[in-house]
């Protein structure tokens, strides 16, 4: 029980962090002059030049690797209701770190969301 | 057209292109992982694993498909916000539901069903919330 909660912490927080310093790179990177093929790849090259994208990175893989190993213990209707925490855990840091404007309809969005994933996924 | 109709339809799109993609790769990666059997958590049964993650085709197909989630994510958040784009993307929980009733026949418990209708409350709320509450990079120079 113990190496799942561990786990489940490396998925939540590796997830969380990473997303939020991807999300810091795409700020400075800048939106796509347009949303065709070469001006999508010019984007993704400069974005592949952001610090803070690879800083993301390590933390989404080692992410995804607890994702993979969670699977294989445990079947998909824990795993994913019990990472639907997340979606509190990056609201938080949407606002404490890249401090955006969370209003009382978007928290109350989040937080149905997140029930609603953890009882679709326990099926 | 009005630039704030814009920003939501183009977040729209990409929101719905994440939502396909990653519900595709996660679905590839399951039969995969599955495929392979329990990870051992040694060192041996780690490089194991490692050797039969790498020579699974299904698992590459879902890295193929999670890679195009990526791009689509990466897209959206450089004039999203991440607190609209995460909500957001559970969107998908509730059409795998919906495609499995309507396609499968599959029976859905009542759970589930209650899972749904929060999901897209919730999605609708976020959805009528502004897209970006923080300045862009260029604005912010400017």
């Amino acid at each position: 029980m113990t190496r799942v909660i561990l786990a489940l912490c490396v998925l939540i927080f590796g997830s969380t962090g990473g997303e939020i310093a991807i999300t810091c790179g795409m700020k400075a990177t800048g939106e796509p002059a347009q949303l065709r093929p070469r001006a999508l790849l010019q984007f993704l090259g400069r974005a592949l030049c952001n610090g803070w994208f690879w800083a993301g990175v390590p933390l989404m893989a080692l992410s995804f690797y607890a994702l993979l190993v969670l699977l294989s213990w445990e079947p998909i209707s824990l795993v994913i209701p019990a990472s639907a925490l997340s979606y509190v855990v990056g609201t938080l840091g949407a606002k404490y770190i890249l401090r955006e404007q969370i209003s009382p309809a978007r928290w109350a969005g989040v937080l149905l969301v997140c029930a609603g994933v953890a009882l679709v996924a326990a099926g | 057209m009005p630039s704030e109709r814009r920003l939501r339809i183009k977040t729209l799109v990409m929101v719905l292109a994440m939502v396909v993609c990653a519900n595709a790769g996660d679905l590839m990666l399951k039969r995969g992982m599955s495929q392979n059997g329990a990870v051992v958590l040694t060192a041996a049964g780690l490089a194991h694993a490692f050797r039969l993650t790498v020579t699974n085709g299904t698992i590459w197909i879902g890295i193929f498909f999670l890679t195009g989630f990526m791009v689509s994510y990466m897209t959206v958040l450089s004039w999203a916000d991440y607190s609209y784009v995460m909500p957001a993307g559970a969107f998908g929980y509730a059409l795998l539901t919906l495609l499995a009733v309507v396609f499968l026949h599959e029976s859905v418990s009542p759970r589930r069903w209650v899972g749904v209708v929060l999901i897209c409350i919730g999605v609708l709320l976020v959805g009528q919330t502004k897209p970006r509450t923080t300045e862009l990079a260029s604005e912010a120079v400017a």
